[in-house]
């Protein structure tokens, strides 16, 4: 449940921190809640990783659908992905997963004592 | 707390995100890029988005409504003409508010600021190229013009705060796309910057020359030659103002230098400098019926400007109404006013007048530190600007320029535009542009102009670029005036580097405006312009040669032709293929060429051009054939003797070999001075023949045997990206055509308006309303446009606001209310 948790309050967090901070916002999310609520470290960065992937993907893709994809297949001309916006989708949100992972290992870097027997175990 | 892990992983954190945070070449970062919340995903806008909402707008006096049809067209109501300007620049910067702050940056050679160097520094040396031309001194002076007059400037400035007051409302992520493609801001707009656009629009128009290049032609031909190779006059030409109108006397009688002959015309220095130059066939069509040449016996109006074919386009449509006028057209994002339209009296429209204001001046320095120049038998201080240019990723450059009599040092021992050698001499560059005036006052009083005096007035304020404006009103007048500030040149004046030594080279005095050359309802019924020769030898100033013919034949061909016309005819008509060229050049082919020599694979192509019907319709092979076969006879013609040197020179216009080989089938320069033998016409025609088979026979294997193929019109994002672009158009034409459709050029915006009690109008141009690639409405119109359809043009009555075609309603209202 923690993880499950976890992952829910990173993504809320990051949601809001988008809509006031910068665009790396969501790092400080990540890493606040991961170090204030215990986890092994693998776990937190997976918390991170997913909550964000979670969160970019969805995102990206409700605004692509709106849009008939018209903007993303030029993007994904651009950058270059052979013009595939799930390709461009993915890549948003591994980007995002990446950095949301990262920042959520540091943080549980911080928790004062080993975590022992997490209730996901 | 694991301290170690801890700053390891803190640091891979940091540095990733430092990383995503920051370009890296022309890769944008890619976390400020991708994320959803900030990057280029806010700029997909929703399909059926809706565009209705009140607004409170700090800059508004009244309440006003903006109604947006079903292609996005804003029609404005508003209760007076400053909030109009205000409301037209809150809509401009709303959906075009890139491309018009990047093309003031264009204007001001501050592309390296936001693009990097470029390749070879090309955009650096653009960028020197238009400092030095004097872009942005140019634009202070027009700017201090602009606001001596009091609606001018009144407007300006409402309109500089609608942008404004669009730009301090916005959030990062509602930033342009190309913003977060470049990683750049946007800077608050200002009245300069409506200055600088409209000197853009004076350098696309009236920023070229050949002076350079002919120059060198003269320190190489004999003076025969020359005037073999770059004729005074074209024969075929059939100018603006008919043949055998009478003009007044000279105001003005420029005296001829007493050096010209040793000095000038005998001169044979040659230069290095490569020169910039906007896109050659910046051109355009016009004409005006009147009512004894329409069915509905009231005149008919059409205007095709031909500019770049850019995304976004460079034309953004829109009717406004205000207490004092009802007008319908297009505007230029980055200025006020409607530019080209119709109000509820009458109808305007320009092509490009082409007239030569610009020349160049040798100028003899003391030394290297280019202080002081020789003038008037003296040594006399020369000012110096330094201009500051800020390239993205490296140190700033500082250009020193030189300031003369004559005007800014445009090429020197530091400056040789995109030559890759030096050059030891200095020129100073004289252009009309530079002088202070207020063009777009122009269009402030034909938006409101009821008849052919305020159509006439309202020209005084417009003085470069010289345009043709042509008119039409519902009391049934058609007109058509050369405007523009000319200077009285003598014969040869600016054609070559004039001497820069003393005042006797300068321009002594302008053209008096009424002796610009116009028409007022001529009995032939109709006026019209293509950029062609404007008058006949028998006006009496110098003109110089650069005025291409075929359009403006073809049009008054077919304008003499024509009766009862409906704007279906002139649709057609501006949409017509037909290649007059063409068609004066293929008998003198064919009756030249020897068909013994061709093999099968030749023969069949000959057959083809034979049958050719004369039009550059979209799937015809016979324009490839020809466009193949007159440039290796241009080769086979010209090449021997300009081969012989690597200056930069340019080659005789198409017409001028055409008229030559027409008159004179023993042109001089048909022999190949390589050779022994004495080429024939009919050598150098079927050897042009027999190179451009091989041409065909790949053209054929690549796909690219037809015409829209081989030509391959584009609507061209202003970044050259092809994601961005409409590319492979399916579109004919060419540059001799009515639609002078070609790769990255043509009709930019295609009007037919039909002076009836209530008017007929019909429109289209390559683009769409909104500058946002991730926007349906981004290229709207490309595809009617490139297959020859229309829109009608809607002028929104009050009492159709319940109309269907209405789809959103903005009610703007001023703060305070």
């Amino acid at each position: 449940m923690k993880f499950v948790t976890t992952t829910l309050l990173i993504a809320l967090l990051s949601f809001l921190s988008g809509l006031y901070l910068p665009w790396w916002g969501f790092a400080l999310a990540a890493f606040i809640v991961s170090a204030l609520i215990q986890q092994r470290p693998g776990l937190a960065f997976l918390a991170g990783f997913t909550a964000l992937f979670l969160l970019w993907a969805g995102l990206s893709w409700s605004m692509d659908t709106p849009n008939n994809s018209i903007l993303s297949r030029k993007i994904a001309e651009i950058l270059p992905l052979g013009g595939s916006s799930m390709a461009l989708i993915l890549i948003t949100a591994l980007v995002g997963a990446l950095v949301g992972g990262l920042a959520a290992l540091t943080g549980s870097f911080l928790q004062k004592k080993k975590v022992v027997n997490p209730d996901m175990e | 707390m694991r301290i170690i892990p801890f700053l390891i992983s803190l640091l891979l954190t940091a540095g990733l995100i430092y990383f995503l945070d920051n370009q890296w070449g022309k890769i944008p970062p890619l976390g400020k890029f991708l994320s959803p919340q900030h990057g280029f995903w806010q700029n997909a806008e929703p399909v059926g988005k809706n565009f209705s909402g009140e607004l409170s707008l700090p800059g508004l006096k009244d309440r006003a409504s903006v109604y947006l049809d079903q292609y996005l067209i804003p029609h404005v109501y508003s209760n007076s003409e400053v909030d109009a300007c205000y409301i037209q620049g809150y809509l401009h910067a709303k959906f075009r508010l890139w491309q018009m702050e990047f093309q003031t940056f264009a204007a001001a050679g501050r592309l390296s600021e936001i693009l990097g160097p470029g390749d070879s520094d090309r955009l650096v040396k653009y960028d020197r190229s238009m400092r030095r031309l004097g872009m942005v001194d140019a634009a202070q002076r027009a700017l201090a013009k602009m606001e001596e007059d009091s609606v001018t400037k009144r407007d300006c400035d409402a309109y500089t705060a609608g942008v404004n007051d669009y730009i301090k409302g916005l959030r990062a992520g509602d930033l342009p796309l190309e913003y977060k493609l470049l990683n750049y801001q946007p800077e608050p707009w200002s009245n300069l910057k409506i200055a600088l656009f409209v000197k853009y629009m004076a350098f696309d128009l009236a920023g070229a020359d050949n002076d350079f290049e002919m120059t060198n032609a003269k320190s190489i031909f004999s003076k025969t030659d020359l005037a073999k190779l770059y004729p005074a006059v074209i024969d075929s030409a059939d100018p603006i103002v008919s043949k055998g109108t009478h003009f007044l006397p000279p105001g003005f009688v420029p005296k001829t230098p007493a050096t010209a002959d040793s000095l000038y015309f005998s001169n044979r220095d040659t230069l290095t400098a490569t020169e910039m130059k906007p896109e050659k066939s910046n051109g355009s069509n016009n004409w005006a019926v009147n009512g004894t040449k329409t069915l509905s016996g009231r005149p008919i109006l059409c205007n095709d400007p031909h500019l770049s074919t850019n995304l976004p386009a460079i034309w953004y449509q829109m009717q406004i109404r205000t207490p004092q006028y009802n007008v319908y057209g297009v505007s230029f994002p980055g200025a006020p006013y409607i530019v080209i339209g119709f109000n509820d009296s009458c109808a305007w429209g320009v092509t490009n007048a082409g007239r030569d204001v610009r020349d160049y001046y040798t100028i003899k320095f003391k030394d290297d530190t280019r202080r002081e120049y020789w003038f008037d038998s003296a040594w006399k201080m020369a000012d110096r600007r330094i201009d500051t240019i800020r390239i993205k990723g490296r140190p700033d450059y500082y250009d020193t320029v030189a300031l003369t009599v004559f005007g800014p040092v445009m090429y020197d021992p530091t400056f040789n535009g995109f030559a890759n050698v030096t050059s030891s001499r200095s020129y100073a560059v004289h252009w009309k542009a530079a002088d202070s005036s207020n063009e777009i006052g122009t269009f402030q009083a034909l938006q409101s102009a009821a008849d052919y005096d305020d159509y006439k007035h309202a020209l005084d304020h417009f003085k470069c670029p010289g345009q043709n404006f042509i008119f039409a009103s519902k009391s049934g007048h058609i007109a058509i005036w050369q405007q523009g500030e000319f200077p009285a040149k003598w014969k040869g004046q600016g054609l070559y580097i004039m001497p820069g030594e003393d005042s006797s080279y300068m321009w002594q005095d302008n053209i008096r405006a009424e002796e610009n050359p116009n028409m007022l309802d001529p009995d032939r019924g109709f006026v019209s312009s293509a950029n062609q020769l404007p008058v006949d030898t028998s006006y009496p100033y110098f003109l110089g040669s650069d005025f291409p013919p075929y359009r403006g034949l073809i049009i008054n061909r077919r304008l003499s032709q024509m009766n009862k016309i409906i704007p279906a005819d002139m649709m057609n008509l501006q949409t017509d293929n037909y290649d007059v060229f063409a068609e004066m050049a293929r008998p003198l082919l064919l009756r030249n060429i020897e068909v013994s020599r061709l093999d099968e694979e030749g023969k069949k192509y000959l057959n083809i051009f034979k049958l050719w019907d004369l039009r550059n319709d979209t799937l015809e092979q016979g324009p490839v054939i020809f466009k193949y076969w007159w440039s290796h006879l241009q080769e086979e013609v010209f090449d021997d003797e300009f081969s012989k040197s690597t200056l930069p020179l340019m080659r005789p216009f198409e017409s001028t070999l055409l008229e030559a080989l027409l008159k004179d089938t023993a042109y001089s320069f048909i022999d190949n001075i390589n050779t022994p033998e004495k080429e024939t016409i009919r050598q150098v025609i079927t050897s042009a023949f027999l190179k451009a088979v091989p041409d065909l026979i790949q053209a054929s294997k690549d796909n690219k045997i037809t015409w829209a193929k081989y030509k391959d019109t584009w609507a061209r994002h202003l970044l050259r990206i092809p994601a961005l672009s409409r590319m492979h158009l399916p579109i004919g034409g060419g540059t001799h055509c009515i639609n002078a459709a070609k790769q990255f050029h043509g009709p930019s915006w295609r009007m037919i308006v039909q002076l009836t009690n209530k008017t007929e109008a019909y429109g289209i141009y390559p683009g769409g309303q909104s500058g946002n690639p991730g926007s349906p409405y981004y290229d709207t119109f490309v595809d009617s446009w490139a297959t020859g359809k229309y829109l009608p043009l809607w002028v929104m009555d009050m009492d159709e606001i319940r109309d269907k075609r209405i789809k959103w309603t903005m009610h703007l209202k001023p703060s305070d209310q």
